[in-house]
């Protein structure tokens, strides 16, 4: 039986998360009424002017930055032709021959690194909605003109969880950097895969199938598996794979083709001329840079060093921006990473880890303080949860909290010593009487040392002590 | 007084002045219009110019303050957006559209408190150099019925030539403000590209388009520059360049002119050489001197408009496609169809012809020896032409090679009709500004245009020659 290699490369798109669409100043919103997020620019009016949004330009600068990318002193656009309800001025407004962001890559755990091609800027088309018979197909332009990023990967992967994890890492820093929120499911992030198969030790790549319209992480995986064995298929049964565009369907878990090499569409590219060529100065692109927040590869790397947690809490943390930021925020308030992540992973995520809208509901401030707290023993383990639930439930300062429930003794750890001490040689008959039946005279003293601090001393504190003392 | 003689600022002064109220201006020339309805100019007059003419009035009659141009009535191409009103580039396939939104230079017009009357006659999608490819019918000349006006603008040159507004404007992609002005003995302007915003112009060639006045003097053509022009946040291409006060003419003793060595080798043949000649024997006379440099490309200008204006065009014209703002083909079963037929119902012979011939152009395998190389002549003409600026003050040349010819004379061969453009789409390739001025007569008395360029932003230059010129010219003529 023949050995087969797989090569695989992806298109993947990116919503990026700007305030307004990318050649006008519309709403970038998911969902809403239909047609309410236009204007003449978006839905292609006669004599309307794209304008140029800055912050997608830089978003797609920063995202080149996340993924090492050569950045191009001067961007142009260009218009990609074609005819599609979709599409209101039949032409795409994208870019060819300079794009914003060239190069670049991204290394996978393994320490196999994928290349990118380039990182674009482009926006996207409307939808088209299916309606009955009579009704027909409607336009809702809301989404037309959304700033989109296409990052082209070099043909590098060689199966579908190289391509899954290659995918996962681009969505990783997209989000962690505030560039894209890649919600899958609102089709915020979308993915072309190409794939190829020969047989080991050929040269030269076998014949590419792109597939289109994938749009989850299982979707690419089924599509990929899918693929693979159809060409394996082919090959084995001595045909010849076509080169063609496939549609990928996941209910029926199969591809069909949509157009072979022969039919495909020449696009007519030409540099927009409503567009002037972007200028964007080295000091633009540094600024850019240092406003990068760490990245998840930098904050593993911290994580693992720095703080020492294992890599199962790295790898929890880092699954969530969220949580990663959340426990980044902490540690900046109290520098015990340990203490912190043992808190969130058994207190935090137990709340909020099977939620669609992982909310972290308690401030950094309140937490770190309740760790403190507990830490110094000024709070009793019981009360400690006690203020985490109340925390979580409503916005309270914690501390103040815990000060005026009593929870928190305001005595110093030397005081309450002396006073403890005092009670105790005050009464040696109970101590006495301890040895025999500790249960019975703890009590005793715990109210002693309550009466002479006015209540203020922990008692779990206060029953360590003399447990400790009269051992 | 016959009131429609009149230019933008003498109205603008009289009805100022209480001399005459709006009202009157306005029926004024919505009588003209109706008078001269068989020219086939205006292809709709505003029903509710009369309203807006009274609102004036009242405005007066309080003594509120009045605008720069308050009440001056202005005719606008149909290819410009004015918001509320029908525009449909004299194309069958846009009859039912109305603008959702104003032109920038409808705005800034409004601004300056010009009421609109009606919308001009011009060819399908601005697409030719007669205004006979209309779907609104034939555009006829000013001033002689069995003649063309020129185009594309031939409507809104027509309607200044025959006194149907007080200005137009028009849209000038190879020539189709200069040529139709020409043509009818009026003053039209192609401005520096980038000069004035095309934000809400019906896009043609998105690269060499331009708006312009056309007036019946040239103290007009400067004060509606001044207005319309400058830098719109809603056209990238819009230039930040300061407007200069174009209408306080800066007239010199002397200029340095410059002549095409090529272009004069194509006046060798032309009838209409004579005239030429005779101006710049005049010119002479006043001191001012002459420079020959040659534009080795000139030749190349045709080939290079014909190739780059199609390319765009057929992107541009993409829009329209029967799926929205135009026409649907009734005959259209599936979606390909409302393409096919939407569109090959809905488009003129011209129209067609462009979009083949851009899509061609720009298709892969041919988009380097067509687009890409028409691109790198254009640079390397336009540095050919600007160069010599540095030595003179302006170029000079015909806008024309002859007179408005007969309606019906170029109709078989479409390389007849884009030879009309021989003289001015090289102002439209290199983005220089460019001027015609009515410079005497020709076969049966009808007008002939000289064309003045300057450099790039050097409008003010521009009209303190023509009107040095145009000074000249008349003092001649009285």
């Amino acid at each position: 039986m023949k050995d087969y290699e797989i090569t695989i490369g992806l298109e993947v798109h990116a919503e990026l998360k700007t305030n307004t669409k990318c050649f006008c100043s519309c709403k970038n919103e998911f969902g809403g009424e239909p047609n309410t997020h236009c204007c003449p620019i978006c839905v292609g009016m006669p004599g309307a002017l794209p304008v140029i949004n800055k912050r997608a330009v830089e978003l797609t600068i920063k995202a080149g930055l996340c993924m090492g990318c050569d950045i191009n002193d001067i961007a142009v656009f260009e218009r990609k032709n074609y005819f599609y309800p979709d599409l209101s001025k039949a032409y795409q407004i994208s870019q060819l021959v300079r794009p914003i962001c060239l190069h670049g890559g991204v290394k996978l755990d393994s320490g196999k690194f994928i290349r990118l091609n380039r990182i674009h800027l482009e926006e996207d088309a409307g939808k088209l909605v299916h309606k009955s018979e009579t009704v027909g197909t409607l336009i809702d332009y809301n989404r037309g003109g959304v700033p989109l990023i296409e990052m082209v990967s070099e043909p590098d992967m060689a199966s579908s969880d190289e391509a899954l994890e290659f995918l996962a890492k681009l969505r990783e820093n997209l989000i962690y950097a505030d560039i894209a929120e890649c919600k899958m499911q609102e089709g915020g992030m979308r993915c072309d895969v190409n794939v190829s198969i020969r047989e080991k030790g050929q040269k030269e790549f076998g014949t590419k199938v792109e597939m289109k319209n994938i749009n989850s992480f299982k979707a690419v995986e089924r599509a990929i598996n899918f693929e693979v064995e159809r060409q394996k298929d082919i090959l084995k049964s001595g045909g010849k794979v076509r080169q063609e565009t496939r549609r990928w369907d996941d209910v029926a878990g199969e591809s069909s083709s949509m157009r072979s090499k022969e039919d495909s569409k020449d696009y007519r590219y030409f540099p927009d001329p409503d567009i002037l060529a972007i200028e964007i100065p080295r000091e633009n692109v540094e600024k850019l840079r240092k406003e990068l927040p760490l990245l998840p590869a930098e904050r593993k790397e911290k994580y693992l060093g720095e703080y020492g947690l294992s890599q199962y809490d790295t790898n929890l943390l880092l699954s969530e921006k969220v949580y990663s930021d959340f426990f980044e925020a902490c540690v900046k308030l109290y520098n015990k990473p340990k203490s912190v992540v043992n808190w969130i992973q058994s207190q935090v995520l137990t709340l909020i880890k099977d939620e669609d809208e992982k909310e972290i509901k308690i401030s950094a401030k309140n937490l770190t303080e309740i760790i403190e707290m507990l830490e110094k023993k000024e709070i009793s383990q019981q009360d400690s949860r006690t203020l985490f639930a109340k925390c979580w439930e409503e916005n309270i300062d914690a501390k103040e909290y815990a000060k005026k429930t009593g929870m928190l003794s305001t005595l110093s750890e030397d005081e309450l010593e002396k006073i403890m001490d005092e009670v105790l040689s005050e009464n040696p008959k109970a101590c006495e009487d301890f040895k025999s039946t500790p249960d019975k005279v703890m009590p005793f003293f715990i109210g002693q040392v309550m009466k002479k601090t006015k209540g203020k001393a922990n008692s779990e504190v206060v029953r360590k002590y003399i447990t400790e003392k009269l051992k | 007084m016959d009131l429609t003689k009149l230019g933008v600022i003498e109205t603008a002064k009289l009805i100022r002045e209480k001399k005459v109220s709006c009202e009157e201006v306005i029926k004024a020339y919505l009588k003209n219009i109706e008078e001269k309805k068989a020219l086939n100019a205006v292809v709709e007059v505003f029903s509710d110019a009369i309203l807006e003419a009274k609102k004036v009035d009242e405005k007066i009659k309080n003594n509120k303050p009045l605008k720069e141009l308050e009440g001056v009535p202005m005719i606008i191409k149909d290819n410009i957006l004015i918001k509320g009103k029908k525009v449909g580039c004299a194309s069958k396939f846009m009859q039912n559209f109305v603008a959702p939104y104003d032109a920038t230079v409808i705005t800034k017009l409004k601004n300056a408190g010009v009421i609109f009357i009606g919308r001009a006659n011009m060819d399908e999608f601005a697409m030719g150099s007669s205004t006979e490819k209309s779907c609104y019918g034939i555009c006829h000349n000013a001033l002689d019925f069995s003649r063309v006006p020129g185009g594309s603008s031939g409507g809104s040159a027509c309607a200044v030539g025959a006194n149907l507004a007080c200005a137009t404007l028009g849209s000038d992609t190879g020539g189709s403000i200069r040529q139709p002005a020409s043509y009818n003995g009026v003053y039209g302007i192609k401005p520096t590209y980038g000069r004035v915003s095309r934000f809400g112009l019906i896009a043609f060639a998105s690269s060499l388009d331009q708006i312009g006045p056309l007036t019946k003097n040239l103290e007009d053509s400067a004060k509606l520059l001044e207005i319309i022009a400058g830098d719109d946040e809603h056209d990238m291409t819009s230039s930040k360049e300061k407007v200069d006060k174009y209408s306080n003419f800066d007239v010199k003793k002397t200029y340095k002119f410059a002549i095409c060595d090529e272009v004069e080798e194509k006046m060798k043949d032309m009838v209409t050489k004579p005239v030429y000649d005779n101006i710049m024997k005049k010119l002479q006379e006043k001191g001012c001197q002459f420079i020959h440099f040659s534009i080795k490309d000139f030749n190349l200008c045709l080939p290079i408009y014909y190739v780059l204006a199609p390319a765009e065009a057929t992107s541009n014209l993409g829009r329209f496609d029967g799926v929205k703002y135009t026409v649907r083909s009734e005959n259209a079963k599936d979606v390909n169809e409302i393409y096919l037929k939407s569109r090959s119902e809905g488009f003129g012979e011209e129209v067609k012809r462009r979009i083949l011939l851009g899509s061609y152009v720009l298709s892969s395998g041919y988009f380097d020896a067509y687009y890409n190389k028409a691109k790198k002549l254009q640079m390397r003409l336009t540095k050919q032409l600007t160069d010599v600026f540095k030595s003179a003050d302006a170029v000079l040349l015909p806008t024309t090679p002859n007179v408005a010819f007969k309606i019906g004379s170029k109709g078989d061969n479409p390389v007849d009709m884009y030879l009309e453009d021989i003289f001015t789409t090289l102002a439209n390739i290199t983005g220089v500004p460019a001027i015609s001025i009515p410079c005497g007569k020709g076969e049966d008395d009808m007008p002939l245009g000289l064309q003045i360029m300057t450099d790039k932003f050097e409008e003010k230059k521009l009209y303190s020659v023509a009107s040095y010129i145009d000074t000249l010219l008349k003092g001649e003529n009285a």
